[in-house]
């Protein structure tokens, strides 16, 4: 009888340190700090070393035009990389947002005819609706969220064309509307789309480190069963987390809609592994349980800028960007996976 | 109680769960077929037989390779870019002949499967994620090769893409052995029992002294290498090389069909004519809709109603 009862509190206590770790991922030892300062901010020292080279390379790069260009580009793609960190610091994956930021942007295309408002909530309740059902069947069902979301995928788009016919529509944003100004208008210099991400991803990083929701994100991760034990409500999380990722799908869709003045059929291919790639390489451990915010945000970057200099030579094929994007993508895992090894080792 | 007692014994949850894991698949396709010969104008004719068949001979290569990684508890999503690989290979080595062609292909799979192979096995990183950086980098490669659509005129890749023999056309006649190669690797060869070992448990099968990572990394090669096969087949079918697009969401499908076949995704099991039924009643779904004039949207979002229901009963089955 004592003796079970030691074990559950060894056990619990272990629990605990678990939950502590995940939650705080800077380690006590040297080494261990130095992997994770590594693991933190390696991609921002790559961006930092890229974008140097680029600007004395090419007297195009480092213009207004072009930096601010690049900027706008990136916040759509940064909207959906910032759900997908969610996703994946809790150990999951979703494979329907490109799917969502097409469908998302049709949608407020279509309802800008009906004001603002509906052209931004439209999508991002319909989108978020998706990301309900992606979260219940996993989170209820302990289904694969890989498979969940793979169907998500195919169901979105086929919902997207049905809505379009076959991709024959194409739904302009309503002339003179508010949506095309908040799309295309700039403050600062800046265009409007890039605050707006600023914006969230000010407020996703207060959520994901100051809330409590954030340090289940981080104790569902870690070890799943572990936060249930201690009393986190796994499921629930889940759920936020997939619906979180459809809503900001749906966004981005919607803002990319206003930016281009019409919703776009054709968008999105390919844009949850752009979105993956981004996170995994800020950082983000892949196993969940560890991730930033800031640095899904550098990775959103990094590719933006990776793209532009393949632009910038001009002579090369557009080709060589998927290239490249894969093997930066194979590097940073094979690194992020040895710099994890090592910490588990010490 | 009584609620107890007004079900029929035989036909408790689980058990139909189980049924239809490990049967639907082939009720599905049965259902597919009285349904379009009941309906569908001419579809009980040769030459629609023939067409659907050619169609989803690809697929079912494809799918045979997904089995054996699904089957590790792995995933592979660089096939349909093997695929476009292979069609670019196919056409720029063509000039040399058929052989040599085929030969330089096979090279190119075999590195794309060492690849994955090795960022599985000994990096130890997640194969979606391994395989990830090969499925954006892999079609890249294709598209640098060659950067659009080329028609190829070599009669010996036509004979290959629309000959037959018997009246059986050769895509059908290799995917046929090939099933049945891949379904004897798996049940009769040592190889075979350790790869389901590895995925039944392979931390198990590490202790128990198997050579985990010599077979991880030839399966992935030899999925490299099947999705390539159907690459080429694909590309003799077409009588061109499509490195944009052949291959487009081929790790779906693949994925699809195994699942839907009755192999869980959590590995140690391997379900080969259910993956073979899996991918048929695929093509069988697309092809009622499409020949009932109903939109390709629909086709999608039967698709992923098919992939849930599939997923869902194969739950719990398995290890955790």
């Amino acid at each position: 009888m004592t003796a079970t009862r030691t074990e559950t509190e060894e056990a619990v206590a272990r629990t605990e340190k678990e939950l502590l770790d995940a939650a705080d991922p800077v380690g006590s030892s040297r080494s261990e700090r130095l992997s994770a300062l590594v693991q933190q901010h390696g991609a921002l020292a790559v961006l930092v070393i890229v974008s140097a080279v680029a600007s004395l390379s090419f007297d195009s790069f480092a213009t207004g035009d072009n930096l601010s260009n690049m900027a706008t580009s990136s916040a759509f793609l940064a909207v959906v990389a910032l759900g997908m960190t969610f996703v994946i610091i809790t150990g999951g994956i979703d494979l329907s947002v490109g799917s969502l930021f097409a469908l998302g942007g049709v949608l407020a295309a279509w309802g800008s005819q009906y004001g603002t408002l509906v052209a931004l909530l439209l999508p991002m309740a319909v989108c978020g609706l998706i990301g309900v059902v992606n979260g219940l069947l996993i989170a209820r069902s302990r289904l694969a969220p890989f498979i969940v979301t793979l169907a998500a995928m195919l169901g979105a788009r086929g919902l997207m064309l049905s809505l379009t016919d076959e991709g024959a529509d194409t739904y302009l944003v309503a002339k003179g509307s508010f949506l095309a100004e908040l799309g295309q208008g700039t403050t600062l210099g800046l265009g409007n789309p890039v605050w707006i991400t600023l914006v969230l991803f000010v407020a996703g990083a207060v959520v994901l480190r100051r809330s409590r929701f954030g340090q289940h994100v981080y104790a569902v991760g870690g070890n799943e069963d572990a936060a249930a034990l201690m009393g986190a409500p796994v499921a629930r999380t889940k759920i936020i987390v997939y619906t979180l990722s459809g809503v900001l799908a749906g966004l981005a869709g919607a803002l990319n809609a206003a930016w281009l003045a019409s919703g776009v059929t054709i968008l999105g291919n390919g844009m949850e592994l752009e979105a993956i790639s981004a996170v995994v390489i800020g950082g983000t451990l892949l196993t969940g349980g560890l991730g930033y915010v800031s640095g899904s945000l550098v990775g959103v970057l990094l590719l933006k800028v990776i793209q532009n200099v393949i632009n910038q030579i001009g002579s090369l094929d557009s080709s060589y960007q998927q290239v490249v994007s894969g093997a930066f993508l194979a590097v940073v895992v094979i690194a992020q996976t040895w710099l994890g090894r090592r910490r588990q080792l010490l | 109680m009584a609620e107890a007692a007004i079900r029929p014994a035989g036909l408790d949850r689980a058990r139909v769960l189980q049924w239809m894991q490990t049967y639907g698949v082939y009720a599905g396709v049965a259902v597919l077929l009285v349904v379009n010969v009941a309906v569908t104008p001419h579809f009980l004719s040769a030459e629609n037989f023939r067409t659907q068949a050619v169609q989803v001979a690809p697929v079912i290569i494809v799918a045979l390779g997904m089995a054996l990684a699904i089957g590790t508890e792995g995933i592979d999503l660089s096939v349909g870019a093997v695929m476009a690989l292979a069609a670019s290979v196919t056409a720029l080595y063509l000039g040399y002949g058929l052989v040599p062609a085929l030969l330089t292909v096979a090279v190119f799979a075999a590195v794309v499967g060492l690849a994955n192979g090795a960022l599985v096995a000994w990096v130890g990183v997640q194969p979606i994620v391994a395989t990830l950086a090969l499925m954006v980098g892999g079609r890249g490669i294709a598209l640098v090769l060659l950067p659009q659509l080329k028609d190829l005129h070599n009669p010996a890749l036509a004979s290959l893409g629309s000959g037959d023999v018997l009246g059986i056309p050769y895509l059908i006649v290799i995917a046929a052995a090939l099933a049945l190669l891949v379904a004897f690797v798996i049940r009769r060869t040592t190889f075979g029992r350790q790869l389901l070992a590895i995925g039944d448990n392979r931390a198990a099968a590490k202790l128990a002294g198997l050579p985990v990572r010599r077979v991880l990394m030839l399966v992935y090669v030899a999925c490299a290498l099947l999705a390539a096969v159907a690459g080429v087949l694909a590309t003799a079918r077409l009588q061109a090389s499509d490195p944009t697009s052949l291959g487009n969401l081929m790790e779906l499908s693949a994925i699809t069909a195994v699942v839907v076949g009755g192999t869980p995704l959590s590995g140690g099991r391997v379900n080969i004519a259910g993956t073979v039924a899996g991918a048929v009643l695929i093509q069988l779904l697309t092809a009622t809709l499409i020949k009932h004039d109903l939109p390709p949207s629909w086709t999608q979002i039967a698709q992923a109603i098919v992939i849930v229901l599939a997923v869902y009963a194969a739950r719990g089955r398995g290890k955790r």
